[in-house]
């Protein structure tokens, strides 16, 4: 990659491609890659791209990394660490080489149309379901007893629920929300929401290489966290969680944050004798990839799981560090379409295939692309039909009874 | 060439939209206003245009609530000026006013090509390129899908309904209405909006004098009205067929 004499001081693509993997956490690891394909094989759709992770670094390492960056193939990335996971050498595949990626396509302004409009949506609604910003706290409407809103009147608690995109719009993951609210009640949490104040945590279009963008909201979420006092954070969405835990710091936006099955399962001794109504039913669990490989998060849903009378937990063919990805990570949610087009399957349907091969009656989920995701593909694999698909909070309150 | 985009901004229905008590007007205060979808691929045509043959693009829009963004962002996909008018603050002013208003900034400008989106779901009294058009004394087409330029003229795609399409040559200068850029509005990084507000400039002119003579007169704005005159009729699947056909005979429909 050294330049000939005479030649001029411009750097090549895979140069400055080189140079800005190098500013990314753990960036210069790639330098130790041993080509052994692993990352490539593990890959759910890394039969499907021109370039897997690991042809990625070929290109790079032989100054051909336009050849890359010509392909759309990258959009077939879901981030969801199983490279990450698997490579000997400890390479940050998914939140450099990958994610960098994506951002120099996204700069080039070559985004399928699916995801522009998420992005769009996000930029100018703060949520990337292009719903009004002012009905964020809609789905709490109508609870008893109510949804606490921090406001100037009420500027302090000591748990802020993140509620997130998702679960505060999508008609089926409200639900999950309405599940939670009955949790914290029956446990006597002292809990608020930030309301219309809070807009996307920006993970997973960080992820879709929308730095910008992610960095745009992460200010937005710290100015309304700035206006009120509490101790810490609890969120059901993984992406959420990731974010403030891995992400938010480095713009010096700090604050402790608990995945609710985390939270939840620290309240196991209080919320086990509340837990008297049974659910009979062989219950499997995804692990989500942001709770479960990027975070190391696998005990927790399965205790509360184990809490709840009547179930039987059953483990799928992948599961804890091996676990699938549902299809909606690094900007997934947003290109059913492209992914289609490339594949002609989706990951969400091998997973409900996997849960149907572990005769589970519920395949239960932590993370609120999940619900929508599987329900979908349970509708077309063939014998899945029957199978449920809960958050794991949701098969908790429905344990709590009345 | 010389492009000028004249882009109108108009309410977000993503918001709720309510009457003002008056009647006769929406509700501004609760209003958001977002970019003419139309005007998006005005400015994704001029944008392609330049890109293609070289050239200006200048933008201009009404100084409204959130007129900043909309600039800061064509000035990232590639617009090289961008002017805001003073005065023109009435979210719900006609086309006819705004083309009033609009024309003598745009001549000033000494445009080659005006592209404007083909109509916007404001304009009650019609839509504003034609009466910019009329107000300069160029010529006009409407319902422009694609544009390819020669020398002192345009060559266009215009598309009617019921899948007819017409390829129509016109003279220079010319306002076009557009219905479609040739491709999709482009997407913008938040990054390049961020160096496009570091390094653009916003010029502000103001307007012309704002004359709504010829416009509409809005007599009552209200919410649809629910009204209950559906009628079930119940029997067997024939019965239903002899008593629907009665009801179209009365009606003198067959």
């Amino acid at each position: 990659m050294a330049l000939s004499a005479g030649s001029p001081p411009v750097a090549s693509t895979s140069e400055a491609f080189f140079g800005k993997l190098y500013e990314s956490k753990d960036g210069e690891r790639i330098r130790r890659c041993l080509q052994c394909g692993d990352c490539s094989g593990v890959c759910p759709y890394g039969y499907l791209m021109e370039f897997p992770p690991s042809r990625m670094i070929t290109r790079l390492r032989a100054d051909e990394f336009d050849e890359v960056l010509a392909s759309d193939a990258i959009w077939l990335c879901l981030s969801c660490y199983a490279c990450t996971q698997v490579c000997p050498k400890q390479i940050p595949l998914t939140t450099s080489l990958m994610t960098r990626a994506k951002e120099e396509l996204l700069l080039a302004g070559r985004v399928p149309a699916e995801l522009q409009a998420a992005l769009e949506n996000s930029q100018r609604y703060g949520n990337v379901l292009g719903q009004s910003p002012r009905k964020r706290s809609e789905w709490a409407k109508g609870l008893t007893p109510p949804v606490p809103v921090l406001s100037k009147e009420h500027p302090s608690t000591e748990v802020l629920w993140f509620v997130g995109d998702y679960p505060s719009y999508h008609a089926r993951v409200q639900g999950v929300s309405r599940a939670l609210a009955k949790i914290f009640h029956a446990l006597g949490v002292d809990y608020a929401i930030l309301g219309a104040d809070e807009v996307s945590d920006g993970d997973s279009q960080r992820l879709a290489g929308e730095r910008g963008l992610f960095e745009m909201l992460a200010s937005k979420n710290s100015q309304a966290f700035g206006k009120y006092k509490f101790f810490a954070i609890v969120t059901s969405d993984p992406h959420a969680y990731n974010a403030f835990k891995n992400e938010y710091p480095g713009l010096g936006i700090s604050y402790p944050v608990w995945h609710h099955t985390e939270f939840l399962a620290d309240h196991l001794d209080a919320l086990r004798p509340l837990l008297t109504r049974e659910v009979k039913a062989r219950v499997a669990f995804h692990d989500p990839c942001y709770l479960g490989r990027a975070n190391g998060i696998y005990e927790p849903p399965r205790e509360l799981l184990g809490a709840i009378p009547g179930i039987e937990l059953v483990e799928m063919a992948h599961n804890r560090t091996m676990s699938l990805c549902c299809g909606g990570g690094g900007g997934g949610m947003w290109l059913d379409g492209f992914h289609w087009e490339k594949a002609h399957t989706r990951t969400s349907e091998w997973r409900v295939q996997e849960a149907r091969t572990a005769g589970a009656d519920i395949l239960a989920v932590a993370c609120p692309y999940e619900p929508v995701r599987f329900e979908d593909a349970a509708k077309v694999v063939p014998g899945a039909e029957g199978l449920l698909v809960r958050d794991v909070a949701e098969l908790l309150a429905e344990a709590l009874g009345e | 060439m010389n492009i000028v985009v004249p882009v109108r901004l108009v309410p977000d229905l993503v918001e709720e939209i309510n009457v003002d008590p008056g009647g006769t007007a929406l509700d501004a205060s609760w209003l958001r206003l977002i970019i003419n979808e139309f005007d998006d691929h005005a400015i994704e045509q001029a944008i392609l245009l330049k890109e293609r043959g070289g050239g200006q693009v200048c933008i201009l829009a009404p100084s409204v609530e959130g007129v900043d963004d909309v600039l800061f962002t064509a000035a990232a996909k590639g617009a090289d000026r961008l002017v805001k008018l003073e005065g023109l603050t009435d979210v719900g002013l006609s086309s006819h006013a705004l083309a009033r208003a609009l024309a003598p900034a745009i001549q000033a400008l000494q445009p080659d090509l005006i592209l404007t989106g083909v109509q916007a779901h404001t304009d009650l009294d019609g839509p504003v390129g034609p009466l910019i058009a009329e107000s300069l004394g160029f010529p006009y087409v409407g319902y422009v899908a694609s544009v390819t330029l020669e020398a002192g003229s345009a060559s266009v795609r215009k598309e009617y309904p019921g899948g007819l399409v017409a390829g129509m040559e016109v003279r220079l200068p010319a306002v076009l209405g557009i219905q479609a850029a040739e491709k999709p509005p482009r997407y913008v990084a938040v990054s390049k909006v961020r160096q496009a507000m570091q390094t653009a400039r916003i010029e502000t002119q103001a307007a012309g004098e704002i004359d709504a003579s010829g416009a509409l007169a809005i007599q009552r704005m209200f919410q649809p009205e629910a009204a209950g005159r559906a009628t079930m009729i119940e029997g067997e699947p024939a019965e239903v067929a002899d008593r629907i056909l009665e009801i179209l005979r009365e009606s003198g429909i067959v």
